[in-house]
C-alpha cells in the first residue's frame, strides 16, 4: 500500500475508477445503501412525497370534519335543518363521519402505495 | 332494576373463555418473541380485529351511549374522534413506525433518538397514560356488575381488577390475538343486535319522540331510588324533596323531573349543537377533536399491536381495516343513547347514565324471555370490553415497568409489574367513582396527544428532532396536559374559561408541545443523530427493497 512504485499504484486507480463507474450505473440501490448524495435526495424525495399525501388528506379531514361545528355555530339553520325526520348534525357526526374516514384513508392507501412503487422503480430502474 | 337470570352466566361464560383461551395460549408460545413470530403469519383482517378488540373499551361500549343520553349532540364528537384516531395514525404512523422495528414508544425514542434518559421519560408518560385508561376500565366494570347484579360498586371494581390482574401476571392474556378478535365481534354482536330489536320496538311503541316538546315522561312505571337528598322540579314547577334511600314510583306517563345538582341537558340543548357559553363550547368541541385525533397514536396498547403485522404495507392495510371496524361499531352507541331518553329517563335522575346500554333492553322490551336474553348479551359485551382492554392495557404497561423500571425483563419482572399496575390502577378506580367514563378517557387522550403524538410525527417526518428538543416537548406540552388532568380530577369544580381551559386542554397543550420541540431542536442542532439518514431510509423505504 505505501509503496511508491509507479505502476502499481495506476493499475490500482483504474481498477476503482471502473469499479465505481460500475456501482453508478449498476443501481441506485446502491447508492440507497452507501448514504451517497444521490441517495439522501432519492430519500428526501420519497419523505417528501408522502408527507405532502398525508397532509393534503389531513386538510381535506379538517375542512370535511374540522369545520362542521363552525358551520353550526355560524349557520344555525344548517344544525336546526332535518332530513327524514333527524336533525342534520345526528346524521353527519352519527352516520356520515364513519364512510367519509373510512374514504379518506382508502385513498390514502391507494396513493401511497403508489408513491413507494414509483420509488422503487426508480430505484431498481437501471438493473432491467 | 331486577336482574336477567341469565347476566351472571353470561358474564361468567365470557371470562372463564377468556381465560380459557389465554391458558391455551400459553401452552403455545411460552414467551413474548415466540408469540411475535407466529403472529407474522396473521392476516391484516384478524390483525384489525384484534386492534378493535383491545381499542373498544368499556369508555366505547357504554361511556359514549351514557354521554350522549346525558349531553346529547355535542359529544358524538367522542365516538368520531375515537374513530378518526386510526386515520391520523394510518396517514402520519402506521407503517414507518412498524418498519422502525420498534415494539413500544420507549423503543422507539431509543431506536431513532439514541437516548436512555428520552427513553425513562417516555417511560414515565406511558405509565402514566396506561394506568390513566385503565381507571375507567375497572370503573366500568364496578358499574357493570353493581347494575346486573345489585352488589356494591366497589365490590366489582375490585373483584373484576383482581381477575384481571391475576390473569396477566400469569401470562394468560399475554398478547392473544385470537381471544381479542373474538371479542371486537362479541362486542358488535352485543350491540347489534339488541339494537335491531330495540328500533323493532320503538317502531311498535309508535314512534315517540327523542325530545317530546312537552318534556320527557316516563314510558312505564318506573322506580327509582334516591342516593342522596336531592330537590325534584317537575315541568309544572311544583318540587318536592327526597331523602337519601328514599324510593320513588312514577306511574307511566308521568314527567321526568330535573334532579337538583345532576347535570343534564334537555330538549333542544339536547338535540342541537352548542351549548349556553357559545364561545366555550366551541372552544372545548375543537379541543375534544384534537385529542381523540391526535391522541389514539400515542396510546401504548395500541402501538403495540402494530408490531404484529408482517410490515410497513401490511400495518397500513390493518390501520384502514381497522377504521371500518371500529367506525361499524360506533354506529351503535348513539342509538342507544338517543332511545334511552325515551325508555330509561330515571338514568337523567340518578345521574348514572353510563348504565343505559346495559338497562336499555330490559327497560323497552320488558322482562319477558327477549328482554332477559337482550340484557345478558349486553352485559356479556360490556364484560368482554373492559377484559379485553383492560388486559391489554395492563400487559403493555407492566411490560414497559418490567423492561424499563425493574430494567431486567425477566418474567417475574412482569408479573410484579402487573401487580403494580392493577393495584395502582384500583386504587384510582375505588376514589373517583363518580366520574363519566369517557371523560377520563377523553383526559388520557389529551396527555396522549400533548406528548407521543408530537414525538412521533416529528420523529418520523422531520431529521432536525434532537433528543433534547423531544425531551422538552414532552415535559412541556405532556405536562401541562397531566397538571391539567390532576386539576380535574383532584381540584375543585372549575367553571367558566378556566374549566373550559382545563377540562379540554388539548387545544392549548398540543401546540405548545409542537412549539416547544420544534423549538429546542433548532436551538440544539447539534444533537441530532448523526445516523438520522440510514434512520428516515429504513422508515420511509418501501418494504419491497428490504432497505
Amino acid at each position: 500500500m505505501t509503496a511508491p512504485s509507479a505502476s502499481p499504484v495506476r493499475v490500482r486507480v483504474v481498477l476503482a475508477e471502473a469499479a465505481r463507474q460500475r456501482a453508478v450505473l449498476g443501481s441506485a440501490r446502491a447508492e440507497l445503501a452507501e448514504q451517497t448524495q444521490v441517495g439522501d435526495a432519492l430519500v428526501r424525495g420519497l419523505v417528501r412525497a408522502q408527507l405532502g399525501l398525508a397532509l393534503r388528506l389531513s386538510f381535506v379531514v379538517a375542512v370535511g370534519l374540522g369545520g362542521l361545528p363552525l358551520l353550526f355555530v355560524v349557520a344555525p339553520a344548517v344544525a336546526r335543518a332535518t332530513f327524514l325526520g333527524v336533525n342534520l348534525p345526528w346524521l353527519l357526526l352519527g352516520v356520515a363521519a364513519y364512510p367519509f374516514l373510512l374514504g379518506v384513508g382508502f385513498a390514502y392507501l391507494r396513493l401511497a402505495e403508489r408513491n413507494e412503487q414509483d420509488f422503487t422503480e426508480l430505484v431498481q430502474r437501471p438493473e432491467r | 332494576m331486577g336482574a336477567s337470570p341469565f347476566t351472571a352466566p353470561a358474564i361468567v361464560a365470557v371470562t372463564l373463555a377468556t381465560v380459557a383461551i389465554g391458558v391455551y395460549g400459553l401452552r403455545l408460545a411460552r414467551t413474548t418473541s415466540d408469540f411475535l413470530v407466529a403472529s407474522r403469519s396473521v392476516s391484516p383482517a384478524w390483525n384489525a380485529a384484534a386492534i378493535g378488540g383491545e381499542y373498544l373499551s368499556a369508555a366505547s361500549f357504554l361511556g359514549v351511549a351514557g354521554l350522549i343520553l346525558k349531553h346529547g349532540v355535542d359529544v358524538l364528537w367522542y365516538p368520531v374522534g375515537f374513530a378518526a384516531g386510526y386515520l391520523a395514525l394510518l396517514l402520519f404512523v402506521a407503517a414507518p413506525l412498524r418498519r422502525s422495528g420498534a415494539f413500544t414508544l420507549p423503543d422507539f425514542c431509543e431506536a431513532r433518538l439514541r437516548s436512555r434518559r428520552l427513553r425513562k421519560l417516555a417511560t414515565a408518560f406511558v405509565i402514566f397514560i396506561g394506568l390513566l385508561y385503565l381507571v375507567p376500565q375497572l370503573q366500568g366494570a364496578g358499574l357493570t356488575v353493581s347494575t346486573v347484579t345489585g352488589a356494591p360498586y366497589e365490590l366489582g371494581a375490585l373483584l373484576v381488577g383482581a381477575v384481571v390482574t391475576a390473569n396477566v401476571a400469569l401470562g394468560g392474556m399475554r398478547s392473544i390475538t385470537f381471544v381479542q378478535a373474538f371479542q371486537y365481534w362479541l362486542k358488535l354482536t352485543a350491540l347489534a343486535v339488541p339494537a335491531v330489536f330495540l328500533a323493532l320496538q320503538w317502531q311498535a311503541d309508535g314512534r315517540p319522540a327523542v325530545t317530546p316538546p312537552e318534556g320527557m315522561t316516563f314510558m312505564r312505571t318506573t322506580t327509582v331510588v334516591a342516593e342522596h337528598a336531592a330537590t325534584l322540579t317537575f315541568p309544572d314547577r311544583s318540587t318536592m324533596e327526597v331523602r337519601a334511600g328514599e324510593a320513588l314510583t312514577f306511574p307511566a306517563g308521568t314527567p321526568v323531573p330535573k334532579v337538583s345538582g345532576v347535570a343534564s341537558t334537555g330538549g333542544f340543548d339536547w338535540l342541537l349543537p352548542g351549548d349556553d357559553s357559545e364561545d366555550r363550547g366551541l372552544f372545548a368541541t375543537y379541543s375534544l377533536i384534537l385529542a381523540t385525533f391526535l391522541g389514539t397514536m400515542g396510546l401504548p396498547h395500541v402501538l403495540v399491536r402494530f408490531y404484529t403485522n408482517p410490515d410497513g404495507t401490511a400495518a397500513r392495510r390493518t390501520t384502514l381495516v381497522v377504521l371500518g371496524l371500529v367506525g361499524m361499531f360506533y354506529l351503535f352507541p348513539t342509538l342507544y343513547g338517543a332511545l334511552g331518553r325515551i325508555y330509561t329517563p330515571q338514568l337523567l335522575l340518578t345521574g348514572r347514565t353510563d348504565a343505559v346500554v346495559l338497562l336499555l333492553p330490559g327497560a323497552a322490551l320488558g322482562g319477558g324471555l327477549a328482554g332477559q336474553l337482550l340484557a345478558a348479551l349486553v352485559a356479556a359485551g360490556a364484560f368482554a370490553a373492559f377484559l379485553s382492554s383492560s388486559s391489554g392495557l395492563l400487559t403493555s404497561v407492566a411490560g414497559v415497568i418490567s423492561t424499563d423500571v425493574l430494567s431486567r425483563g425477566s418474567v417475574r419482572d412482569f408479573r410484579l409489574g402487573a401487580m403494580a399496575a392493577g393495584t395502582m390502577a384500583l386504587v384510582l378506580a375505588l376514589n373517583v367513582s363518580g366520574l363519566d367514563v369517557s371523560r377520563v378517557v377523553g383526559l388520557a387522550f389529551a396527555v396522549a396527544a400533548s406528548s407521543f403524538c408530537p414525538l412521533l410525527v416529528l420523529g418520523i417526518w422531520w431529521r432536525g428532532l434532537t433528543d433534547v428538543g423531544a425531551a422538552a416537548g414532552i415535559l412541556v406540552g405532556g405536562g401541562a396536559a397531566v397538571a391539567a388532568v390532576l386539576v380535574t380530577v383532584l381540584g375543585p369544580p372549575l367553571s367558566g374559561w378556566p374549566g373550559a381551559l382545563v377540562t379540554q386542554p388539548a387545544a392549548w397543550s398540543v401546540p405548545l408541545a409542537f412549539t416547544v420541540m420544534i423549538g429546542v431542536s433548532l436551538s440544539t442542532r447539534a444533537r441530532a443523530p448523526v445516523d438520522v439518514g440510514r434512520t428516515m431510509l429504513r422508515l420511509h423505504a418501501p418494504d419491497a427493497l428490504r432497505m
